[in-house]
C-alpha cells in the first residue's frame, strides 16, 4: 500500500496549531477532488476563521467570503459555475452563529451546494469563546463556569434541525480516530457526488478536537471528543434522498 | 527497503501518530525540529505499513512507501 498527502496540499509552513482538526479535512477534501477527477474544477468557499488558513494549504482557486457568508457566496459561484465543484468549508461559529440565517435559508431553498461544517464547540481564532455548540459544563473563556442549560441554553444539533428538512443529504462524521476520519471522507464525497448529480443541498458535519481552546493535550482532546462530544452529537447519515433531483 | 518517509520538519509533535500505532513502532524521543516541536521517530522494523499514522497525521509527515 502506498499512501502519500496529494499532490494539491502544499507544504508551507501551515498556521495551525499542534492537533488541530483542519489539518486532517483540508487533506480528505484534497483527497476526494482528486479522485474525483476535479483538480480543476473545485472552488471552495472559506470564512474569516482559523478554516481560511486552509488558504494556503490547497492548490485550489479559493474564495474568502465575509464572516459568516461563506454559504451563500458558493451558492453564488455555483450559480454563475454551474460545472464546477462549490463548497463552502466553514467552522461551527459561521455555520450556527453569525451565518445562522444563510444554512437555513440555504437548505429551505435547497440550493445545490455542498457544506462542511467543522464543529470544534468553540471560536478558535478569537480565543476559545463559547459558540452555539460548546456543550453543558464546559469551560471556555467566555463561560468560565462552564455553559449551563438555564443560562445560555441547549447546544445546537443540526440533525435535529435540518433534518426536518427536504435537503439533499445530511451527516456528521468525526475525527477522533482513523476509522472515524476514513468514514467522514465518505460522508465528505457523497456530499460532493450529490452535488455533481443536482440534487441539492449537503451538509457534513465533522466534529474536529480544538486542543488549544480545549486546554487539552491533542490526544486528551481525542479522548473527550470520543467520550463526551460523541455523546451528545450523534454521528452518522441523518438525511439522504437517494437520487432525486432538486 | 524503507517502508516509511518521514518528513519531520513539518511534524508539530501533537502524537497522534504515536498514539494510533497499533504495533508501537512510534515514539516521541525529545528530538527537536528547527521549529523546536518534539518530533516524531519510527523504528521501521516494527511498522507493518498499515497507514494509520498517515490517515491521523494534520501536518502530513507521513509517507508509506510500496
Amino acid at each position: 500500500m502506498k499512501l502519500k498527502a496529494p499532490e494539491t496540499i502544499t507544504f508551507t509552513t501551515s498556521g495551525f496549531c499542534p492537533g488541530c482538526g483542519h489539518g486532517i479535512a483540508a487533506r480528505l477534501i484534497a483527497e476526494i477532488v482528486e479522485e474525483m477527477g476535479l483538480r480543476e474544477d473545485f472552488i471552495p468557499t472559506v470564512d474569516v476563521a482559523c478554516g481560511a488558513l486552509n488558504m494556503d494549504a490547497w492548490r485550489f482557486d479559493t474564495v474568502m467570503a465575509a464572516h459568516g457568508r461563506p454559504i451563500v457566496t458558493a451558492i453564488g459561484v455555483k450559480k454563475v459555475r454551474k460545472d464546477k465543484l462549490s463548497a463552502a468549508y466553514i467552522g461551527d461559529g459561521a455555520a450556527y452563529a453569525i451565518g445562522m440565517a444563510e444554512t437555513m435559508h440555504a437548505a429551505l431553498r435547497n440550493d445545490n451546494v455542498t457544506v462542511i461544517v467543522m464543529n470544534n464547540g468553540v471560536f478558535g481564532m478569537t480565543g476559545g469563546q463559547m459558540a452555539p455548540t460548546t456543550l453543558l459544563g464546559q469551560k471556555t473563556t467566555s463561560s468560565p463556569g462552564g455553559r449551563s442549560a438555564k443560562k445560555q441554553g441547549m447546544p445546537f444539533d443540526v440533525a435535529k434541525v435540518l433534518g426536518q428538512l427536504p435537503i439533499a443529504y445530511l451527516a456528521r462524521g468525526s475525527l477522533d480516530s482513523p476509522a472515524a476520519v476514513e468514514k467522514t471522507k465518505k460522508y465528505i464525497k457523497k456530499g460532493f457526488e450529490k452535488q455533481m448529480n443536482g440534487e441539492g443541498f449537503s451538509l457534513i458535519e465533522v466534529l474536529a478536537p480544538c486542543p488549544t481552546n480545549w486546554g487539552l493535550s491533542p490526544v486528551e482532546s481525542l479522548k473527550h471528543i470520543r467520550e463526551k462530544t460523541r455523546a451528545y452529537y450523534e454521528v452518522g447519515e441523518f438525511v439522504d434522498r437517494k437520487g432525486e433531483q432538486a | 527497503m524503507a517502508k516509511l518517509k518521514l518528513n519531520t520538519e513539518r511534524c508539530k509533535g501533537c502524537g497522534y501518530c504515536v498514539s494510533v500505532c497499533k504495533k508501537g513502532a512510534l515514539s516521541q524521543k525529545g528530538r527537536l525540529n528547527r521549529k523546536g516541536y518534539d518530533v516524531v521517530e519510527a523504528d521501521e522494523s516494527l511498522c507493518v505499513q498499515c497507514g494509520m499514522c498517515y490517515r491521523m497525521c494534520p501536518d502530513y509527515v507521513f509517507e508509506i512507501l510500496d
